[in-house]
C-alpha cells in the first residue's frame, strides 16, 4: 500500500500563492504612492517647519520664544489644555461607561451627539458660544449684569476647546468598553465590591490603554485647535491669544523666523505626543495585546 | 490537610475580626427559600410564580432548556437580578433587605468574567480585599487564604499567571476559587461547565462534587444538560417556560416524571396521543392491555420510555407498527417504530440477541412501565410528532 503514496518532489519551488495576493509590481507601486505621499505631504512640511524655524540661528530661535507675548501664549496654551483636557476626560469616560454599560432610550442619538464637534466646523462652534455669551449673546446681558466675562476670555477659550475634544476620549473608549460589557463588574458586585472600587479595580484598569490614546490624542487637539478658539478669543495680544493664533499674527506681521519658531514648537509637541504613545505601545505590547485584543 | 479542616480555620480566622452577632450567620450554610418568584422582561415573563425551597448544604440543580428562566432564577439568588414580584428569603431574611455583600453568595459565571488584567492570585484574592478596612484580614491572612484555595482547586503554582493564559477548564477552577474565597454562604453556579470539552467537563463534574462534600456549601447550579444534574445533584428542579415542572431527586424525576415534558427532557420517552374511556385507554380507538387506573374519561397522553416495553409476537392488544429503522444503541437494538393507523413514531429497545428486524417488519409492542398524563397538549416530545 505504501507505495501508492508516492508524491513527486516538486522540481522547481512553487510560486508563494495567497488568496489576497497581489501580483508583485502592484504592490511595489502600492507601497510606492503611499511612501511618496507621505512624504511630500507630511515629511517634508514638517522639516520646513523646523528648518525655517532654525533659519536665523539657535540665539533667534529662543529670543523668537522668550518675547513675552509670545511666551504669555505659550502658558495660555498649556493652561486651557491643563483644564480642557482633565474635564474631556471625565466628561468622556461618562458617556463611554453611559453607553457601553447601559440601555437606555435615546443611546443612538447620544452617540451621533458625541461625534457633532467631529462633524461641525470649529468655526460654527466658536461662533455657537459667542451667540450664547457675547454681549448681544442669549445670555450676554445677565453675565455683564453679575460682571462675569466668558467671551474674549479664559472661560470662553476653555469651552471652545471641550467642545472641540469632546469625541476624543468617549470614541476611543466605547468599542473597548461595549466589548468587555458588564460581566467583570458583575461578578466583583458578586464578590462584594462597591461602586467606587469596582471602577477603580476593575473597569478602568481594563481600559486604561484606550483612555490614555484618548487623552493624549485630546490634548494634542486642545493645544493645536485654531478655528473655535480664534472666534472667542478676540486676540488680545499677551492676553488671549494662544499657540496658534499667536502664529497667525506673527506671520502676518512678516515676522516668518518668530512664526516658524512657535509653530515648531506646537509641532514639537504633536510627535512627542506620538512618540509617547509609540513607545507605550511597544513597551506594553505583550500585556495590552493580552488584555485587550486590541490596537 | 484536608479542604474541610481549612475551611473551618478560615471561618474561625474571619471570626476573630468581626463583630459577635454577625459572626453567627458569616460564612455558615443557609436555607434559601424562593416564594412565588415573577420576572417579567419588557413583554416576555421569564419567571411566572415560582416557589422553591433549598435546604442548607444541599446541591441543587436548575435544569430546563434555554429560555426556561433558569438563569434568571439563579441571577435573582445572587442579587443581580430583582423579581418583580414575591420575595426571596435568605434563612430568616428577606433578601430584598440585604446588600450583596450581607446575602454573601458566591456566583461562577457561565464565561468565568474573570478579571482579564488581574494575575489569579489578584483574582482570588479580590473578594477579600475589596472588605471594608474592619472586616478585611491582613495581607498575609489574604496570601494564605488564596494559596490555600490554589491548592484546593489544583492550580498551586499558577498564581502569577493571567487568565488569558490559562486553558478553559483552569479559568473555571479559578472562578471557582474566587467565589469560594468570600466564604459564600450558598454557592451559584451558572452553566459551569457549558464551554468546556467532553473529557474536562466529566472530570471537573466530578471534582466539584467533591469539593461540594467537603466544604459543605449550599450549591446550586444551572444546567441544560440532563445527564449533568441527574449525576451531581442531590435534587433537580426541572424548569420548563418559566415555571417549575417538577422538583425531585434524580430517582424520582426519572421513575416518576411530573409531566411528558419532565419524561421527554429527562432521559428518553415516546408519547402517544391515548383516549380513556370506561376504565379502557384506547390507540386509535382499540383498546390496549394496559392494566391500571386511567382515570376520568378523556384524551390524555400514554408515556413511556423505549427500554420499558416488551415485544408481543402475536397476541393482540399491543402497539402494532411497521419498523422504519434499526441501528445499535450501546447494549440494546433501537428500533423506531411507525404506528400503522396513526403513522405517529415511536422508539423501542429491543434484546441485541433477538434476531434482527428489518425495514417493513411488522413489530407489537406493550409498555410495561408507562405514565398517563391529561391531555394538556405541551410540549410533546420528538418521538411522537406525527410524520
Amino acid at each position: 500500500m505504501a507505495d501508492a503514496v508516492v508524491v513527486a518532489p516538486p522540481s522547481r519551488p512553487l510560486p508563494r500563492i495567497s488568496a489576497t495576493g497581489e501580483k508583485r509590481w502592484v504592490r511595489r507601486l502600492l507601497i510606492a504612492v503611499a511612501v511618496v505621499f507621505l512624504l511630500s505631504f507630511i515629511v517634508l512640511p514638517l522639516v520646513t517647519v523646523f528648518i525655517e524655524a532654525l533659519r536665523t540661528g539657535i540665539g533667534a530661535y529662543f529670543a523668537a520664544l522668550s518675547d513675552r507675548d509670545t511666551f504669555a501664549a505659550i502658558q495660555l496654551t498649556l493652561l486651557i489644555a491643563v483644564i480642557a483636557v482633565p474635564c474631556n476626560l471625565v466628561f468622556g469616560l461618562a458617556a463611554a461607561w453611559a453607553i457601553a454599560k447601559f440601555e437606555f432610550r435615546g443611546k443612538g442619538f447620544l452617540i451621533t451627539l458625541i461625534d457633532l464637534p467631529f462633524s461641525v466646523s470649529p468655526v460654527t462652534s466658536g461662533l455657537i458660544y459667542v451667540l450664547l455669551f457675547g454681549a448681544q449673546g442669549w445670555f450676554g446681558p445677565f453675565l455683564q449684569a453679575h460682571n462675569i466675562q466668558i467671551i474674549f476670555a479664559l472661560p470662553g477659550m476653555v469651552l471652545a476647546t471641550v467642545f472641540v475634544t469632546f469625541p476624543f476620549v468617549a470614541r476611543e473608549l466605547i468599542p473597548i468598553m461595549e466589548e468587555q460589557g458588564t460581566r467583570e463588574e458583575e461578578a466583583a458586585v458578586s464578590l462584594g465590591a462597591s461602586g467606587w472600587r469596582i471602577f477603580f479595580r476593575v473597569t478602568l484598569p481594563n481600559v486604561k490603554w484606550a483612555l490614555l490614546y484618548g487623552v493624549l490624542l485630546c490634548n494634542a487637539r486642545a493645544m493645536g485647535e485654531f478655528g473655535a478658539v480664534s472666534v472667542v478669543s478676540g486676540h488680545i495680544r499677551g492676553k488671549t491669544n494662544t499657540m496658534p493664533l499667536q502664529i497667525e499674527i506673527l506671520y502676518n506681521e512678516y515676522a516668518y523666523n518668530a512664526a516658524f519658531a512657535v509653530a515648531s514648537l506646537l509641532a514639537l509637541l504633536a510627535l512627542v505626543t506620538l512618540a509617547i504613545k509609540t513607545f507605550l505601545e511597544w513597551r506594553f505590547a505583550g500585556e495590552i495585546a493580552a488584555r485587550t485584543r486590541r490596537h | 490537610m484536608d479542604a474541610r479542616l481549612i475551611n473551618e480555620e478560615s471561618f474561625a480566622a474571619a471570626g476573630e475580626r468581626m463583630p459577635a452577632p454577625v459572626q453567627s450567620a458569616w460564612g455558615a450554610p443557609v436555607d434559601v427559600t424562593v416564594e412565588d418568584v415573577v420576572r417579567v422582561f419588557g413583554e416576555t415573563p421569564a419567571l411566572h410564580g415560582v416557589s422553591l425551597a433549598i435546604k442548607s448544604g444541599e446541591l441543587v440543580a436548575l435544569l430546563g432548556p434555554s429560555g426556561s428562566g433558569k438563569t434568571t432564577l439563579l441571577r435573582i439568588l445572587a442579587g443581580l437580578d430583582f423579581p418583580d414580584a414575591g420575595r426571596v428569603m435568605f434563612g430568616g431574611d428577606d433578601a430584598a433587605g440585604l446588600t450583596v455583600q450581607q446575602r454573601n453568595v458566591g456566583f461562577v459565571f457561565q464565561s468565568y468574567a474573570l478579571f482579564r488584567h488581574m494575575r489569579v492570585f489578584d483574582n482570588i484574592a479580590f473578594g477579600l480585599s475589596v472588605r471594608p478596612s474592619v472586616r478585611r484580614p491582613a495581607k498575609d491572612e489574604i496570601r494564605r487564604r488564596v494559596l490555600e484555595l490554589l491548592k484546593l482547586v489544583q492550580l498551586d503554582g499558577l498564581d502569577q499567571r493571567y487568565p488569558s493564559q490559562l486553558s478553559g477548564g483552569q479559568r473555571q477552577r479559578v472562578a471557582l476559587a474566587r467565589a469560594l474565597a468570600i466564604e459564600p454562604r450558598i454557592l451559584l453556579l451558572d452553566e459551569p461547565f457549558g464551554a468546556l470539552d467532553a473529557k474536562v467537563r466529566r472530570e471537573l463534574r466530578r471534582w466539584l462534587r467533591e469539593i461540594h462534600d467537603q466544604t459543605g456549601h449550599t450549591t446550586v447550579f444551572v444546567t441544560h444538560d440532563q445527564e449533568e444534574a441527574i449525576e451531581l445533584a442531590d435534587r433537580i428542579v426541572v424548569l420548563n417556560n418559566g415555571a417549575i415542572e417538577q422538583v425531585g431527586t434524580p430517582d424520582e424525576i426519572y421513575d416518576n416524571p411530573a409531566s411528558p415534558f419532565v419524561a421527554s427532557f429527562i432521559g428518553e420517552s415516546n408519547a402517544l396521543p391515548v383516549v380513556a374511556e370506561h376504565g379502557h385507554l384506547l390507540l386509535d380507538d382499540r383498546a390496549l392491555d394496559l392494566t391500571g387506573q386511567p382515570g376520568a374519561s378523556g384524551p390524555k397522553t400514554l408515556v413511556f420510555r423505549p427500554h420499558h416495553v416488551d415485544v408481543l409476537g402475536t397476541r393482540p392488544g399491543g402497539i402494532a407498527g411497521s419498523v422504519i429503522s434499526e441501528r445499535r444503541h450501546g447494549a440494546v437494538r433501537r428500533l423506531e417504530v411507525e404506528i400503522s393507523a396513526s403513522h405517529y413514531r415511536i422508539e423501542v429497545d429491543v434484546r441485541a440477541d433477538e434476531p434482527k428486524s428489518k425495514k417493513g417488519d411488522r413489530i407489537s409492542i406493550l409498555p410495561n412501565r408507562w405514565w398517563l398524563f391529561d391531555d394538556t397538549g405541551p410540549a410533546l416530545p420528538q418521538a411522537a410528532v406525527k410524520s
